[in-house]
């Protein structure tokens, strides 16, 4: 039977996306439950990005169904699906030049309540405090991720689009980053993370969906990742 | 009386206090060009003519309603500034995605029919408007009239108002992110394309307070834009295309250097401001304060 915390809370499925011409997703399949983390691992280029983009609403070109809170999000453009309560980090980072480090963090407006506040997201990542009025891209990667992921804190969004957040920081960064990942769904926030690190997707993650040429080619719960280890090795070219 | 190098006091003050009340328009037609190109990537040539629109507003307010100057000063804005959102929502916004170029062209074409329906309907010679402010101040190394001293003083609150606003305020890190990341910041649920057609519609009213503002200085008449905007897009490429303060420093700084060889080099005042713009782009392609991009 399935009970509240288990309906689906994304759904995603026949997800297909084009840049102009190009046809990158084929029909991606998979869904996020309340209060998860869940990862799409897959190698470059396997549509990863795209589908989190897809899901924005950043993506023009799609069709399929992605549903959050059971609604429709393929035909809102990405503002709104942001004020129904989605927020993104991307692969890039994006971080603002032309903003100080407090201005990034107050720029994505609040879209629900219960959000962090400024001084509890200083307490998650004390080096952004220190460094409150530095140029936004003056930051170190890892304070760059830490202040990319910071700012979508306050915003009150419940589910969070997080686009590798470890990709090329040092081992220590990772592991704190892990931590707050954890301690993000501890406060009852879902997460789609896309990782191409299983190492570290291990952690973090409940569940784990493998992509391959913009589909969903496999899935495994966390605890079948060890005995599932060749799999994932050869899916992932590691 | 002291003389500097020969020439009398009164001159040059007299021909400092005119290149200032220039730069003061110079600076508030850049710091809208720039204030658009920094968001809509459009280079806006509509822009002169929005200018001269918000003169004849007033023109038009005074003699057809018999509203003066100073409600004009706030009505004739936002009636040009609305017929800038309608052009921007019909028509600009679909050019966002190409280059430069088409924007301009499209500004372009704008231009020169509003300029001719201007054209065919008052004719090119100049409607007088009268000053609202009259009489004056002997300062005692010169006279200064009230209007042309309040021109000088509201344009320049008026830039570091604006200035304060966009580098000082939240609503002003909205834009510069959308500056630089339009597709992010809407992402992040902030309505970008209504930011755009207010800002837009913001640097018209600019231009067309500018041109209620010149409307007692210079004559009303359709060509007084076209006159202006020449010069004001190498105020605008010495200051740096979307730099804010470079286009109030710009335009005040390049106003008065004008008015500065009008005494010492009259032969060469028509033509100074281009020459710097020439030696600016090649020292400083991207403009003095401008970054390139
Ligand atoms: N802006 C774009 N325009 C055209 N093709 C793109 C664009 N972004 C990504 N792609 C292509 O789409 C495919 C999937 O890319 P992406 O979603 O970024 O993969 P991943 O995040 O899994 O590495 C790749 O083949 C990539 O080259
Ligand atoms: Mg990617």
């Amino acid at each position: 039977m399935p009970e509240a915390a288990s309906v689906d809370y994304l759904e995603v499925s026949g997800l297909n996306a084009w840049y102009g011409e190009s046809h990158v997703l084929h029909g991606a399949d998979f869904s996020v439950r309340r209060g998860e983390v869940v990862t799409l691992l897959g190698r470059n280029g396997a549509g990863k990005t795209t589908t989190l983009k897809s899901i924005m609403g950043i993506v023009a070109r799609r069709t399929g169904t992605a549903r959050f809170e059971g609604r429709e999000l393929l035909g809102l453009p990405s503002d709104q699906v942001a004020r129904l309560g989605i927020a993104f980090c991307p692969e890039e980072r994006g971080i603002f030049a032309s903003l100080d480090v407090e201005e990034n963090l107050l720029l994505p407006p609040k879209v629900r309540d219960g959000g962090m506040t400024v001084d509890e997201i200083y307490q998650l990542f004390p080096n952004l405090e220190e460094r409150r009025r530095s140029q936004g891209t003056k930051l170190s990667g890892g304070e760059q991720q830490m202040l990319a992921i910071g700012r979508i804190l306050r915003t009150g969004a419940t589910l969070l689009l997080l686009d590798e957040p470890t990709e090329g920081l040092a081992p220590v960064i990772v592991q704190k980053i892990g931590q707050v990942i954890r301690e993000l769904k501890a406060r009852g926030l879902t997460i789609l993370l896309v990782e191409q690190n299983f190492r570290f997707a291990a952690t973090v993650a409940d569940r784990h969906y493998v992509m391959e040429d913009g589909r969903v080619i496999d899935q495994f719960r966390n605890d079948e990742v060890e005995t599932n280890i060749d799999k994932l090795h050869e899916y992932l070219g590691v | 009386m002291f003389e500097l190098l020969g020439i009398p006091p009164q001159a040059l003050f007299g021909q400092l206090l005119l290149g200032l009340i220039n730069g003061a328009f110079y600076a508030l037609l850049s710091l809208g060009l720039a204030v658009i190109f920094g968001l809509l990537n459009v280079i806006n040539f509509i822009h002169g003519a929005q200018y001269m629109m918000g003169a004849f507003v007033a023109w038009m307010l005074l003699n057809w309603a018999g509203i003066g100057f100073w409600p004009a000063l706030l009505i004739a804005p936002v009636v040009v500034a609305i017929t800038g959102i309608v052009i921007e929502r019909l028509l600009l916004r679909r050019l966002y995605h190409l280059d430069h170029l088409y924007g301009l062209l499209l500004t372009f074409g704008i231009a020169i029919i509003i300029e001719g329906l201007f054209r065919y309907r008052f004719g090119s010679s100049g409607q007088p408007y009268d000053n609202p402010l009259p009489g004056g101040h002997n300062l005692g190394f010169m006279y200064l009239p009230n209007y042309r001293g309040l021109v000088v003083v509201a344009s320049l609150l008026i830039c570091f108002g604006t200035w304060f606003v966009i580098e000082r305020t939240r609503l002003g890190s909205y834009l510069r992110a959308a500056t630089e990341n339009p597709t992010l910041v809407r992402a992040f649920g902030i309505n970008v394309p209504r930011m755009i057609t207010l800002t837009y519609g913001f640097g018209v009213g600019l231009a067309a307070l500018a041109g209620v503002m010149a409307a007692p200085i210079y004559q009303v008449s359709p060509l007084m834009g076209s006159n202006l905007i020449i010069v004001v897009f190498a105020v605008v490429v010495i200051g740096g295309m979307g730099s804010i303060m470079g286009s109030i420093v710009a335009g005040f700084g390049l106003g008065v250097i004008e008015g500065l060889t009008k005494v010492f080099y009259p032969e060469a005042s028509n033509t100074v401001i281009f020459v710097i713009m020439a030696i600016v782009l090649l020292i400083k392609p991207a403009g003095l304060f401008g970054t390139p991009r």
